[in-house]
């Protein structure tokens, strides 16, 4: 009689134990409701009079591999973080890391500028593997430094300012001189970009207009057009990772796209993204996926949008290919969206003023043929202050810089919670 | 002449709640301090629809209220609905901290803001 109860208990253990690798076939959000069911289950089982606790046990197993599924499925994740920037003595506007230096052995490079009127330039020590501010970029500019911004092959930093010039950088040594001053916008400039083959700077500001600059041997810098077309202080310029078309993003709620046709042809604005489906305050940032098909924008008015456009057939030659809406992130944030960075892996970090760092990925639950994001995870307080600026580091490893009102520069890194 | 504009300047409801400081700028003002979550809301009247000087009357706010609380506490400050004409572009305009930022390295608009906050005290 026991031989023949434990045998049963034996089948019906198998039966649960398999069940509890169901999770491992469902999606998401299936897998939450698959856990629900097994818990009511399980108590529904046990609040029945059995003989002894051994009838609970399977269910209980099932429950245990189920829970253990997810936790290695949806890879519990943290963003950890590895240290403190200080020195700055008002707050961090923007950081860039050095492209050149996230390859290989070389130490990885990172500069910041501020509302002190400097830049500061951090680098990993190999040994200590920590950061030390190499080098402070001091006495050029007169006012805040808003961006910088380093060039392809990471020889040069550029750096624009609210003293309404544009510093160019050169490293000479173990010291960084300033080779070239870039003259022309009539009040602060916000923001500057170089191209992916660096023959190319961008710059703008609160006088409205879009600058051109083609880069020339020695060091010199030469105006190509001004681009007129945004109603209001343009916050923000980005060359496209693969192709020459420039992207802006202005006090005016629009993103503007600049193309030229012709190698020495005229810049235009082909494209505004803002008219329908498009953001209802100040755009403040946006930035591409790898590939460079997908955009994402972020916004004073509490959302971030994705677009996406046809690249194979621009990059064929076949003209320009429009940006459409793709989908509207909103709900994640009480306050404004100062920056937005998406990784190399698809990872997209946005930073608020609500001092959080948020990261989305894309969503496979979502319906078959619209793509969908969702919140990866939410790191609050991250800073004491506003997050003005997020960058993923361009290297294997998925590292995260953030720069705040507080005057701090923070160091993250993506890791499983072991 | 700025004294005569401080005195001329946005009086307003007499909702005050929880106000950490008194501010000298205005004599009442419409306040919320949420000191759990270190947010401020202000809304001031000016006297008139067209009033010119609002936005340096939000500037001068914003900068009596950094000294006030401390440096965590996150400020809006917003023209009371329907009270100017152009109440929305000045609205974001006093809340684009980078704007902000920027008309405060203004040697200029400086000293104006310095000007309607300290004379008074004199």
């Amino acid at each position: 009689m026991a031989k023949l109860v434990i045998e049963g208990w034996i089948e019906v253990s198998l039966v649960y134990v398999v069940i509890g690798f169901f999770p491992l076939f469902l999606s998401r959000n299936f897998r939450v409701l698959f856990l629900i069911f097994l818990m009511r289950l399980e108590s529904h089982l046990s609040s029945k009079a059995f003989i002894g606790f051994h009838y609970n046990l399977p269910p209980v197993l099932a429950l245990a591999l189920s829970s253990f599924w997810m936790e290695f499925l949806d890879a519990n994740l943290e963003l950890k973080e590895i240290q403190k920037l200080q020195g700055h003595t008002d707050r961090v506007w923007s950081i860039a890391w050095n492209p050149a230096t996230a390859a290989a052995d070389v130490p990885t490079v990172l500069a910041s500028c501020s509302g002190d009127k400097t830049v500061r330039i951090w680098e990993q020590s190999p040994s200590t593997r920590s950061w030390d501010c190499k080098a402070v970029l001091e006495e050029t500019h007169t006012r805040t430094v808003r961006s910088c911004a380093w060039s392809p092959s990471g020889k040069l930093l550029a750096t624009a300012s609210f003293d309404a010039t544009t510093a160019i950088w050169e490293n000479v040594g173990a010291d960084f001189e300033c080779v070239s001053t870039l003259e022309g916008h009539e009040n602060e400039v916000k923001c500057v970009s170089w191209n992916a083959s660096g023959s190319l700077l961008a710059t703008c500001g609160r006088d409205k207009t879009v600058w051109i600059w083609e880069v020339m041997p020695g060091n010199e810098f030469e105006c190509i057009q001004v681009l007129q077309g945004h109603t209001q202080d343009v916050k923000m310029v980005r060359w496209h990772p693969t192709m020459d078309i420039l992207f802006s993003c202005s006090y005016d709620n629009t993103v503007k796209v600049w193309w030229s046709e012709d190698d020495d042809g005229d810049w235009s604005c082909v494209q505004t993204l803002g008219e329908s489906s498009g953001h209802s305050s100040t755009v403040w940032s946006l930035d591409f996926n790898a590939k460079g098909d997908n955009l994402v924008t972020c916004s004073d008015d509490l959302t971030l949008k994705i677009w996406e456009a046809d690249i194979t057939r621009m990059q064929s030659g076949d003209g320009y290919a429009p940006w459409n809406h793709l989908c509207t992130l909103s709900g994640y944030h009480d306050r404004t969206i100062f920056s937005v960075h998406w990784s190399r892996e698809g990872i997209i970090a946005s930073g608020a003023a609500d001092d959080a760092v948020r990261l989305f990925v894309q969503s496979k639950d979502g319906p078959m043929n619209e793509p969908s994001y969702r919140l990866l995870l939410k790191k609050e307080k991250a800073h004491d202050m506003d997050i003005n600026s997020v960058q993923w580091c361009p290297g294997e490893k998925r590292i995260l810089a953030s720069a705040s009102d507080d005057g701090t520069i923070k160091v993250w890194e993506l890791a499983t919670l072991c | 002449m700025t004294l005569g504009l401080i005195n001329a300047n946005p009086v307003v409801h007499a909702k005050k709640e929880r106000v950490a400081q008194q501010l000298s700028v205005l004599s009442e003002e419409s306040i919320t301090v949420d000191e759990k979550l270190g947010r401020i809301l202000i809304t001031f009247t000016p006297t008139i629809q067209h009033c010119s000087m609002a936005t340096v009357i939000g500037l001068c706010l914003r900068v009596k209220l950094k000294e006030c609380f401390p440096p965590h506490f996150k400020v809006d400050i917003k023209v009371a609905p329907g009270s100017h004409a152009d109440e929305e572009s000045v609205n974001k305009l006093l809340n684009d901290k980078e704007r902000v930022a920027a008309a405060l390295e203004n040697p200029n608009l400086r000293q104006l803001v310095d000007e309607c906050l300290y004379s008074n005290e004199l």
